[in-house]
């Protein structure tokens, strides 16, 4: 089993769900990124789903874009990404990857894979790949041993559904809601049915991302799901500080509140 | 001829997923799957049904204008050495090719169901289009336009606005067509219920190149028995612009099976492939991924997209069609650029040979189709036969023109 599936199992066994951490490599330099990763774990974010940033990113929303422009206007290269990769695997918190499709291509997909690989990765989050495309991504993801975590949506059809979570390794990536990343007032009322649907066809963990920003909200998604996928709301912690030092402190206040969450489902 | 725009053709067509050789596909979220795969359905049995044939084919007709002339321009052509006859698409109403797409695919959002359309635009050629679709089928309608280009084309977001269409305008990115079409799939993905992307060319995923191009493929359908009409005969060549490449693949598609009919695609070349300042995607991109398709695209070592450059804003988008992609890869169309001084001089050439002032898009086609002529003339040992696909009207670009030419009056 992969280092993140222990980490789902675990967490069951513990009665809670997992949170996953979401944020842009080189964002807002290299070296803030790792900082602000590092503190994520340290405050009780269990997974780290680091962002490759990319140019035309049509599932996020408007923070995901800020911070991606900014690591990007930056300079960061996605040989930086493999470098954060590893450091922050390095603090024992599974890392795995999220990345249009693009940047891999461009880089050579069996050697990205085996160089997330060999970085510590666990695996790869596929925004606008679907395992239609996928051929070549399962060839590489397999001759390294990753995990692949395509989305599910509450519009997919059952045979889809069926479809998508049958080429999964790792977790299956629930879409709780139509639309782009960003925290909203409200979680999906879609989002429990979707879980329950991707059930009934795999054993997999479930994580359900989009839109979830706070402790009550996780502990509501947790009551459902495996695992809560934070992104935009974590990222504006950084975006909205006056400085790096308080954008650090309020990513730690979050984290320690979202960590509360998932370990008081509400059911 | 109208009346018969969707009939069958031999022709490529790509396989069930919506490849074209190693181009084309998918790469979308999964949340739009299930949109584009009820879009498919909804397209296939369309055109397998004769009232929405019809239906479209009297549209086109009576209210597009359509089938539009095929006219020998007879001073152009001894300025450019061959025999040059321009598809007149710049006479449609609203001014180029593109209506034909957005009747089609307004129609198609009818039969669907839906009853809202979003687009992007660059120009606003295809924001323009699409708010006249809209209006015409009482659709509500949504257009993303990059904040550069609204600064850049305020008469056309005019336009939009009093057929009724709500225009916004793109503040992220390079805030340009590339950042509106993305802000129209963030759109989508949140509205897909009730929403249809009415994308502006034959790019994007599964079905929308194969779909759009089916619905300006009259243009070629068209200007091939106009040929035959005319001269007796098929031309050497056809030129065409290409952006995205729905008025270029408008008019190959009817001469793909015509093998010594010579087909050339003609990108923009900006300040020339070389300074890096340019749209053209086949000649100075690579194979990428963007805007859900499989294409090539002028991209960074990293799979970053680059901003384009052309001084024509309806080729300013750093990707191509995938068929476009295909046609290169397997020779049958050749795509050369031209750089916007080229462009610029055919411009004036045919505003004072013709008195037709083309749309600086259009004029990439007639910048290459002068340069293509003395090539084609000794090739063949005599005058060639060249079909332009004049795609669009000018009136839109008399600022950028004028501005270009020095011509303006500097107090207005």
């Amino acid at each position: 089993m992969s280092r993140i599936g222990v980490a789902f199992d675990k967490a069951r066994a513990d009665g809670r769900a997992l949170l996953v951490g979401c944020m842009p490599a080189g964002f807002p330099t290299v070296e803030g990124s790792i900082a602000a990763m590092t503190a994520m774990v340290e405050a009780g974010v269990d997974v780290i789903e680091v962002e490759i940033p990319y140019s035309d990113p049509v599932m996020d929303g408007p923070v995901i874009q800020r911070a991606s422009d900014i690591a990007l206007a930056g300079g960061v290269r996605t040989a930086d990404t493999m470098r954060i990769i590893e450091a922050v695997a390095a603090t024992g918190a599974p890392v795995v990857t999220m990345t249009y499709w693009n940047p891999v291509e461009r880089y050579g997909v069996d050697v990205f894979a085996r160089d997330l690989a060999s970085a510590g990765g666990t695996g790869l989050v596929t925004p606008d790949l679907i395992p239609d495309e996928a051929d070549e991504w399962l060839a590489a993801s397999d001759a390294h041993g990753l995990d692949r975590t395509f989305l599910i949506s509450p519009s997919s059809t059952d045979a889809r559904l069926a479809m998508t979570v049958r080429h999964c390794r790792g977790f299956v990536y629930a879409t709780a809601v139509m639309g782009v990343t960003g925290a909203r007032a409200r979680t999906s009322d879609a989002a429990p049915t979707l879980v329950s649907r991707a059930r009934a066809v795999t054993d997999l963990p479930v994580g359900v991302g989009l839109g979830v920003g706070t402790g009550a909200q996780a502990g509501t998604v947790a009551g459902y799901a495996d695992g809560v996928i934070v992104g935009s709301a974590l990222i504006r912690c950084l975006l909205d500080a006056p400085t790096e030092a308080e954008g650090l402190a309020a990513l730690r206040t979050l984290s320690a509140e979202l960590a509360e969450g998932v370990r008081n489902p509400t059911r | 001829m109208s009346a018969d725009a969707l009939a069958p053709v031999a022709g490529p067509q790509p396989d069930s997923a919506g490849h074209f050789g190693r181009f084309g596909g998918r790469f979308v979220p999964e949340a739009l799957v299930a949109a584009l795969d009820e879009l498919d359905g909804a397209w296939r049995t369309a055109m397998a049904d004769e009232s929405f044939r019809a239906e479209f084919g009297a549209l086109l007709r009576d209210y597009a204008g359509t089938p539009s002339l095929l006219y020998e321009a007879r001073r152009f052509s001894a300025k450019v050495g061959a025999r040059v006859l321009l598809k007149r698409e710049d006479l449609n109403h609203t001014g180029a090719h593109k209506v034909r797409n957005v009747l089609g695919q307004a129609l198609l959002t009818k039969r669907m169901g839906k009853t809202r359309v979003i687009a992007e635009t660059g120009a606003g050629q295809h924001g323009v289009a699409t708010a006249t679709a809209a209006a015409l089928f009482d659709l509500e309608c949504v257009v993303y336009m990059g904040e550069v280009d609204t600064e850049r084309q305020a008469l056309n977001v005019a336009r939009m606005r009093m057929l009724g269409a709500t225009v916004v305008p793109v503040t992220n990115g390079s805030r340009t067509l590339k950042d509106a079409m993305n802000e129209a799939m963030r759109d989508w993905v949140a509205n897909v219920d009730e929403t249809h992307y009415l994308i502006g060319t034959a790019a994007g995923p599964h079905p929308f190149p194969a779909m759009v191009r089916d619905f300006v493929r009259g243009i070629g359908d068209e200007a091939r028995q106009q040929c035959l009409d005319l001269t007796g005969g098929l031309p050497d060549a056809v030129t065409a612009c290409v952006g995205g490449g729905s008025n270029a693949l408008g008019i190959f598609h009817a001469f793909v099976g015509d093998q010594a009919v010579r087909l050339y695609g003609f990108e923009a070349g900006g300040d020339g492939v070389a300074t890096g300042r340019h749209a053209a995607s086949i000649t100075g991109g690579s194979a990428g991924v963007l805007h859900g398709t499989r294409t090539f695209v002028l991209q960074d070592a990293d799979g970053q997209t680059l901003e384009s450059h052309s001084i024509s804003a309806g080729l300013d988008y750093p990707g191509v069609g995938p068929e476009h992609a295909w046609l290169h890869d397997t020779g049958r169309a050749s795509y050369l650029p031209v750089t916007d001084d080229e462009a610029m001089a055919a411009f004036e050439l045919l505003c004072r040979t013709e008195g037709i002032i083309p749309a600086i898009e259009s004029a990439h086609a007639l910048a290459g189709t002068v340069a293509l002529a003395p090539k084609l003339a000794a090739e063949l040992g005599r005058e060639p036969t060249i079909v332009v696909n004049l795609s669009g009207r000018g009136d839109k670009d008399v600022h950028t023109a004028g501005d270009y030419f020095g011509i303006l009056d500097k107090e207005r």
